[in-house]
């Protein structure tokens, strides 16, 4: 049949716009193009970098985003911000500027995700409030405990904590290998492995997933224990690569970490994530942000630049 | 032609010929019924006999396909719907309450009855709905400034039922009332039952759906019957006897195709389950070895709560009536709210019940889930081009083979199936049953759960439900569905 015959070329390219992270990966392309021939071609590659850089801390916190997210309607952990700034403070202050107590500091933080996380949980759950209320209350209670703390306390990170946060490995900052790394194990996580099919199972439809005799209970527990975990982690990051922790260092990440999970493709809903979408959206959304710098529009019109952008991905990429 | 206290008045509505399709499902076909002005009739019917449909055509809610309704000689069926059956004085208390929880009882009749408005309307519908409550139920207090949902099943019922045969803004021509004593406790039963007359004295007609057959007996004065979507016989009740009741509903059928080879005795008991018992019921529920066991009875009489009893014991919830020897898998025949995840393949949807058997360290072998997968496609025969179709792409048919493939790839000892055969094609359906009697003769031990008397054939014993308990228990060679119809009554044999 000639007709098909001659579509066939196309298929590929047809099968490929389908799939959910192709607009944010495209989008993130085309601004970043802009942002060059905007500069005249110069600091291409600085650019990306950068973007690189920053959106690692985007990509972390969204990768615990979308696991919660995943867990099915309703699930959602409006904590990141808090977790994040207070990781990063007490982190900063148990090592005091000290090299000697980086392992202590970092410990400290991985704890304090843990904890954040379990606490989100125990709302949830055994108190039955629901996750929106429930982790923004937690997250009220991190950032009070976090502005007790920090008056008068130093946030400085160690310099070799400072150093490692801002090495490069070639072109690629250290971090976003990490969280390259990260993400490839989140991936397979999610495609491969019992908790990840049980995750997904549980946000497409959690009566049948029960009675299929899957463990819906610990899969759920473990998305948010650890979205606490990659929340802390990025703050305790975060305060390093920006030389230091500070109480508003995290602000953008309520937003942001939703954001790329849903630019990315992963369905709102639950029961469908792409990691691969959390890069595109990131790198985007960082992209974006520089671009409207490089053309030096005003803050204000900066951020109706941006939800623009946002909600036209979204209507493109369609069908949720 | 029957001395009705209506004066022997022309029938207040007349239904001829109607005639009811979904998709190749003819739910009525030509039913004809008069209903006479200020009566009670009773509609019998075993699951599936029609009845619901053809009260929600009376009720505007479902158009018929074809057929008449006659109002005052006019015809109303081009143009039926709900406002209009209500403005012609129609009330319908369905047995899924349809309050809306949120809502207190004065909010849930403003909502029925829009005539309802002005000033102080909080005050006036509160008046009456607790005049009419006191009429219907005596003296019951119920709270009406309370949201409904918070209320006890039986005061929503007494909302509900008071609703409809509140007089706005003339008294109601015709209620309808499904199963309206099973939640109400037995006073507030009886009580209904004693107001009819009253409601016979303002002009209004009553058609009366009740399993309970001594009701039927002492408070209605015409028995219609439904098989299969046809009225089987009319009847006055005073010529009528609980026997007779039953024989209205259905002839009596010979007895299933008879046993296979099965003669192998195993008597390894896999699952018990102690249940109250009718007089003269059994008293647990047993299923042994390479046994398929039916559950029957009018559906939601415990059936299905019976299976999942069992189910969540299987997950290690504590049931001290419980007890089970084995691995156990669930099948549900509600297929989109129960047992299809949506957004996967068939693969997928497959593997999903033993990925925890499957696994190592927490992790899956594609490999080994593609053989699964592939292995079960065949054996159910799935029609899909592959394993890798999306689930929603095939027909409701293969859908519930992969759900009945994802429970046995599990390789269970136990099998609890919750109406399987819900919306499948009946080749599907033998395709199945071929399936589970062959697994059954593996030694597997089967629960089902089935709102079709036909499926019963493929039991070795059929236990009978009412109201949560065990009415009969039918070994094969004793089944016939007269004794099923009288035992789903409640009138053991």
């Amino acid at each position: 049949m000639p007709p098909e015959r001659a579509e066939a070329p196309h298929a590929p390219l047809i099968r490929l716009a389908r799939r959910p992270w192709f607009y944010a990966a495209t989008g993130a392309v085309l601004v970043w193009l802009l942002v060059v021939a905007s500069a005249e071609g110069r600091g291409a590659w600085a650019t990306l970098g950068t973007a690189l850089g920053f959106g690692t801390f985007y990509v972390i916190t969204g990768l615990g985003q979308m696991l919660v997210i995943a867990a099915g309607p309703g699930n959602i952990d409006l904590s990141i911000p808090s977790m994040m700034t207070l990781a990063g403070y007490l982190g900063m202050g148990l090592m005091g500027g000290e090299n000697g107590r980086l392992a202590l500091g970092f410990l400290l933080a991985f704890g304090l995700g843990l904890a954040g996380g379990a606490a989100n949980l125990l709302l949830i759950r055994l108190f039955a409030i629901p996750p929106m209320i429930a982790t923004l209350a937690a997250g009220l209670v991190m950032q009070s405990v976090t502005i007790a703390y920090s008056r008068g306390s130093t946030a400085k990170p160690p310099p070799l904590l400072l150093d490692a946060a801002l090495a490069h490995l070639g072109p690629l900052p250290l971090i976003a290998l990490g969280a390259l790394l990260l993400s490839a194990v989140m991936a397979l996580l999610m495609s491969r492995s019992v908790f990840g099919r049980t995750l997904l199972a549980l946000g497409q439809n959690a009566r049948a997933a029960y009675l299929a005799g899957l463990r819906t209970g610990p899969a759920h527990a473990a998305a948010y224990l650890l979205s606490g975990v990659f929340a802390a982690l990025a703050g305790f990051w975060l305060a390093a690569y920006s030389g230091g922790a500070s109480l508003n260092m995290a602000e953008d990440f309520l937003l942001m970490s939703i954001a790329v999970v849903v630019l990315g493709g992963s369905r709102v809903s639950g029961g469908a994530v792409s990691v691969g979408g959390l890069w595109g959206a990131s790198l985007l959304l960082y992209l974006i942000v520089t671009l409207l710098n490089v053309w030096t529009v005003s803050a204000g019109l900066r951020y109706v630049l941006t939800g623009l952008i946002i909600l036209l991905v979204l209507g493109l990429s369609g069908e949720r | 032609m029957t001395g009705d206290p209506g004066g022997g008045s022309a029938p207040f509505i007349r239904l001829e010929g109607i005639v009811k399709r979904f998709g190749a499902i003819e739910a009525l076909r030509g039913v004809s019924l008069a209903i006479p002005p200020a009566t009670t009739l009773a509609l019998l019917g075993h699951n599936g006999a029609g009845k619901s449909t053809l009260m929600n055509i009376l009720a505007g809610t479902l158009r018929p396909d074809r057929g008449a309704i006659l109002i005052a000689g006019e015809d109303h069926a081009a143009h039926w719907q709900a406002r209009r059956a209500y403005g012609l004085g129609i009330r319908c208390v369905f047995q899924e309450l349809s309050l809306c929880p949120n809502l207190d009882a004065v909010e849930n009749t403003r909502i029925l009855h829009r005539e309802i408005s002005g000033r102080g309307w909080r005050r006036r519908t509160e008046a009456l709905l607790e005049e009419t409550l006191g009429r219907i139920f005596g003296g019951a207090k119920l709270d009406l400034r309370h949201p409904v949902g918070g209320l006890s099943l039986a005061a929503r019922q007494m909302i509900e039922i008071a609703r409809a045969f509140l007089p706005i803004p003339a008294p109601p021509r015709l209620v309808i009332l499904d199963e309206p004593t099973s939640s109400l406790g037995a006073q507030a039963a009886e009580a209904l039952l004693r107001f009819l007359p009253e409601a016979h004295r303002d002009g209004t007609a009553v058609i009366f759906i009740s399993h309970r057959l001594r009701e039927v007996l002492t408070h209605c004065r015409r028995v219609v019957g439904m098989r299969d979507g046809e009225i089987t016989a009319e009847r006055d009740a005073a010529e009528l006897t609980p026997e007779g009741l039953v024989e209205l509903m259905g002839s009596a059928r010979a007895a299933a195709t008879s046993d296979e080879a099965r003669a192998k005795e195993r008597d390894r008991v896999r699952v018990s389950l102690r249940l109250p018992s009718l007089p003269g019921g059994p008293s647990a529920l047993i299923a042994r070895e390479a046994e398929i066991v039916g559950l029957a009875g009018l559906d939601g009489h415990g059936q299905r709560a019976s299976l999942l009893r069992l189910f969540a014991a299987a997950q290690g919830a504590r049931m001290p009536d419980v007890r089970l020897d084995g691995r156990v898998a669930y099948v549900s025949g509600d297929r989109p709210r129960e047992g299809v995840f949506p957004l996967w393949t068939v693969g997928h949807n497959l593997t999903v019940g033993l990925i925890r058997r499957i696994q190592r360290w927490g992790w899956l072998s594609a490999a080994q889930e593609r053989e699964i997968a592939e292995d079960w496609r065949g054996r159910l025969q799935v029609r899909a081009p592959s394993i890798a179709t999306p689930i929603l792409a095939l027909s409701g048919g293969n859908q519930q083979k992969v759900l009945i493939a994802r429970a046995l790839a599990a390789e269970p000892d136990i099998l609890l199936l919750d109406d399987p055969m819900r919306g499948v094609d009946i080749g599907t359906k033998r395709e199945l049953f071929a399936v589970l009697r062959d697994e059954a003769a593996r030694g597997r031990t089967i629960l089902l759960y089935t709102t079709e008397t036909e499926e019963l054939v493929h039991c070795d014993r059929t236990y009978v439900f009412f109201e949560g308990r065990l009415a009969d228990e039918i070994p094969r060679a004793a089944f016939n569905e007269e004794r099923l119809l009288r035992a789903s009554f409640a009138h053991a044999a």
